[in-house]
């Protein structure tokens, strides 16, 4: 996870087009910058910052599904939930789950766990646009790489 | 008034907050009922979900940007109702 960088997201795991099933593990840096306002003495992961994680495992759902050839935008939230604290050091896994894939646009149900005990969940809806320009396709690709997702199998 | 109409109000009126006597057939939803792209992402999710089609947006907006249709003919409630209709009988062809 590298908070600076809004690279939430360490590894693909499991990634099932069939399913439309997506599961992301990282980690929470011991020590950031947002960790000393947030909140001093009492470092937390925001919650904005977990809403995230959750996004960006779906988006990389929803852009594999297309074969990389559209960007899922976050453009809704609900029934958000922040159900425990997460401290610097917490290894912490998400499972996502497209539930529709519309025109231009996908709901994706997502939910965010440390071992065994929940700590979000949430349901995101994404617009789904064409790539503001090669160059932005080109360096998602090259995350998505760097993060295990298997582009070569994917990519139209 | 058709089912589909019907169907499609009761869904305006809860996604939007608008009262469902304010929803009429020949309401547009984006000049008279004032609904915006981001909440009509809700309105086609229920839709899709509602008559297990897809409503066609892209294709819909692609069209109206090229000068090939207008909104009224996608987004004044009677005509997308017509539109639901065709594709839920494009489905079971």
């Amino acid at each position: 996870m590298r908070f600076e960088y809004f690279q939430m997201i360490d590894r693909i795991v499991a990634l099932d087009l069939g399913t439309r099933t997506v599961r992301s593990v990282c980690s929470v840096p011991q020590e950031s910058t947002i960790f000393e306002g947030h909140f001093p003495s009492y470092p937390l992961m925001p919650g904005v910052l977990l809403l995230e994680c959750m996004a960006q495992t779906c988006g990389w759902l929803v852009t594999s599904l297309n074969g990389f050839t559209a960007m899922p935008f976050l453009a809704g939230v609900k029934e958000a939930k922040f159900r425990t604290a997460v401290h610097p050091g917490d290894h912490l896994e998400f499972e996502g789950k497209v539930v529709h894939e519309g025109s231009g646009y996908a709901v994706a149900e997502c939910r965010g766990r440390r071992q065994e005990q929940a700590v979000c969940d949430a349901q995101i809806t994404f617009r789904v646009m064409s790539f503001p320009s090669p160059e932005f396709r080109k360096a998602l690709v090259e995350w998505a790489e760097r993060i295990e997702v298997p582009v070569k199998e994917l990519i139209k | 008034m058709s089912a589909t109409f019907d169907k499609v109000a009761d869904i305006i009126a809860e996604t939007c907050d608008i009262p469902r006597e304010n929803i009429k057939p020949e309401s547009h939803a984006i000049n008279d009922l004032e609904i915006d792209s981001l909440d009509f992402l809700d309105i086609a999710f229920a839709i899709d979900k509602t008559f297990g089609i897809k409503l066609p947006l892209e294709q819909w907006t692609q069209e109206v940007n090229d000068g090939k249709a207008t909104t009224d003919q996608y987004f004044v409630l009677q005509n997308l109702s017509d539109q639901i209709d065709k594709l839920i009988a494009a489905k079971g062809a």
